[in-house]
């Protein structure tokens, strides 16, 4: 966590354009179908969960997806690609700035909104998602940050026909 | 339906008295026939899931739902009972309560003019009905408890509360028939724990949902995610449940013997196979027999709108509302047991991953109605074919058929008398 420990001492704005470098990364990868590159930004001992905002507000544990481990990311884009059956959508992510929420010890809470268009094969386009990413991002052994946590709220309790693809 | 002028009302092929193994598609299409259903199945001899009693464990505690399409608010009073009654103003018309629910409510007032009601949903007050200084004001002879907005009966079933407009409807167990009511007991046998709450939205008839949920032909067949990850299903046994009306059932899958505890699965999770993929996390599938009779899966409905699921260690209870011809939504409600412990409380999170809008074995399901939504745009006086195990709509021990399918048109046609 050396690398870490160094960096939070640079400038705030050094940790932001870390963050927005993340969630760039983020969003393309799954924007561009490049599943297999999404569990690799997660730590192996992990959190991932999607759940709602009300659920959140009542601490309920339950998610529309959730994963503990890397482990868990890959075998939810295995069946994606392999198993799952849905007709063929994209995502395209709006990720708002993040929000520093506590930096210490190497590890950051940040908050970041999100808007997420879904578009269809027949090209029909909805407002499929919007909400806020509550992060714990720490350095990996290389400096790189990567998701200790990534819980997704969602603002709306309903979704449309099904959630396929992570958001 | 009535005929805009000089436009004759769009024919529709007849559905021969009794079929059930084949429904015409117009049942999907047709807007009069939607409007029946909400008077002859959903108001009618039937009881509707409305919510658990858990939502409304303590006096003052209320939910706002739906039977059908009626707005519904189910209120625990501060006699114990459970009242339901319509989401509407006896006086223009509005909503009643505006929020999904909430607790300590002593009555309830319509935001737009003030008329007031109890717990039970009878009118109590009525803003100004003296007028103001002698003027105005409503007629003495006004008798406000008849101006209630309609009352439901409620009855209650191993916390879970139903409501009906009928005075027909029998008691619940009766409703259910032994065999329907004693896969209910064997699932909540004790205080559950709402543990989330997600609505999907489907682009299609509620009655392609119902369908699906009890068409046990198509889970092996649609669902690929066991297969693909090579999770052989060590199932022997299981079959389908049919009650005596043909409205509910239960159709279950049951572990081999000797392989109580389905830690197997895991094991065959993680063999590597030369040509199959294979879960990289297989606890998702640590799964423990927490019922102690082999049941693995169980899939329950009751007639018209309500699922009891029980997938290894994952709980929930999904209500079925209609929102149009072409549109319904679907609420899950996750559940746990109250004194689960911490490793089963994790356990239920991980295989939540299973079912649910996201489900590795249930995300199909929100697409696949759309699918015959839109299939059938312009077949209306086609049939579909529901063959697969005969015409009957008896219990059997295969689920190579679609006998609990044909249950539901047999409950439907009677109720709706076509």
């Amino acid at each position: 966590m050396g690398a870490m420990t160094d960096r939070g001492t640079a400038p705030a704005a050094d940790l932001a354009a870390r963050l927005i470098q993340l969630n760039s990364e983020y969003a393309r990868a799954i924007d561009d179908a490049r599943f297999e590159a999404w569990p690799e930004m997660f730590f192996e001992d992990c959190l991932y969960m999607l759940t709602t905002a009300d659920n959140h507000a009542a601490g309920m544990p339950a998610g529309l997806m959730y994963a503990d481990s890397r482990g868990m990311l890959f075998d939810r884009i295995s069946a994606l690609r392999e198993a799952n059956i849905y007709e063929r959508q994209r995502y395209r992510h709006i990720v708002g700035l993040p929000a520093v929420l506590s930096a210490a010890d190497g590890r950051v809470r940040t908050e970041a909104s999100f808007l997420v268009v879904r578009i269809m094969r027949d090209g029909r386009m909805d407002v499929f998602a919007t909400g806020r990413y509550l992060d714990l991002v720490e350095a990996d052994a290389d400096g790189s940050l990567r998701f200790r946590e990534r819980v997704v709220v969602c603002d709306s309790n309903r979704f449309d026909t099904l959630v396929a693809i992570p958001l | 339906m009535t005929a805009p002028a000089g436009i004759s009302p769009e024919p529709r092929v007849a559905w021969p008295p009794g079929m059930v193994s084949g429904a015409p598609y117009w049942a999907y299409q047709d807007e009069a026939t939607y409007r029946l259903e909400q008077k002859r199945v959903f108001e009618g001899p039937v009881w509707n899931f409305v919510c658990l009693e858990a939502d409304v464990g303590r006096p003052g505690d209320y939910r706002t739902t739906f039977v059908g399409e009626m707005p519904v608010i189910v209120v625990r009073g501060d006699d114990g009972e459970i009242y339901a009654f319509e989401n509407r103003c006896t006086h223009r018309g509005a909503l009643i309560a505006l929020d999904d629910g909430g607790s300590g409510a002593k009555d309830f007032q319509c935001v737009y003019h003030a008329w007031t009601y109890d717990q039970k949903g009878t009118l109590k007050g009525i803003a100004f009905e003296e007028g103001s200084n002698g003027q105005g004001g409503m007629p003495r002879d006004f008798d406000k408890a008849k101006n209630s907005p309609r009352k439901l009966y409620t009855t209650t079933l191993c916390g879970l509360v139903f409501a009906s407009l009928s005075d027909e409807v029998p008691p619940i167990e009766e409703y259910l028939g032994e065999a329907i009511l004693g896969r209910i007991e064997r699932v909540l046998k004790k205080p559950v724990e709402v543990i989330g709450r997600f609505t999907q939205a489907l682009p299609n008839n509620w009655k392609l949902y119902t369908e699906n949920v009890k068409d046990t032909y198509h889970a092996s067949l649609l669902h690929l995610f066991f297969g693909t990850f090579r999770i052989t299903r060590l199932t022997q046994g299981g079959g389908v449940l049919v009650s005596e009306d043909g409205g509910h059932h239960a159709s279950y899958t049951i572990d081999a013997p000797g392989d109580a505890n389905s830690q197997e699965y895991a094991k065959q999770g993680i063999r590597s196979e030369s040509k199959g993929y294979r879960l990289r996390d297989p606890s998702l599938l640590d799964s423990v027999d927490e019922f102690g009779d082999r049941i693995q899966l169980q899939i329950l409905t009751v007639f018209p709108g309500f699922v009891l699921q029980q997938i290894h260690n994952c709980l929930a209870v999904r209500q079925i509302l209609p929102k149009g011809v072409g549109q319904m939504e679907l609420n899950w409600t996750y559940l746990g047991f109250a004194d689960d412990t911490p490793e089963m409380r994790k356990r239920r999170l991980k295989q939540a991953n299973l079912v649910g809008p996201a489900g590795f074995v249930s995300m199909e399901d929100g697409c696949v109605g759309g699918f015959v939504q839109r299939g059938v745009a312009t077949a209306g006086d086609e049939f579909s074919v529901m063959k697969m195990g005969g015409d009957g709509t008896q219990t059997d021990t295969t689920r190579a058929t679609e006998a609990s399918v044909r249950g539901f048109w047999k409950a439907y046609r009677n109720l709706m008398g076509i």
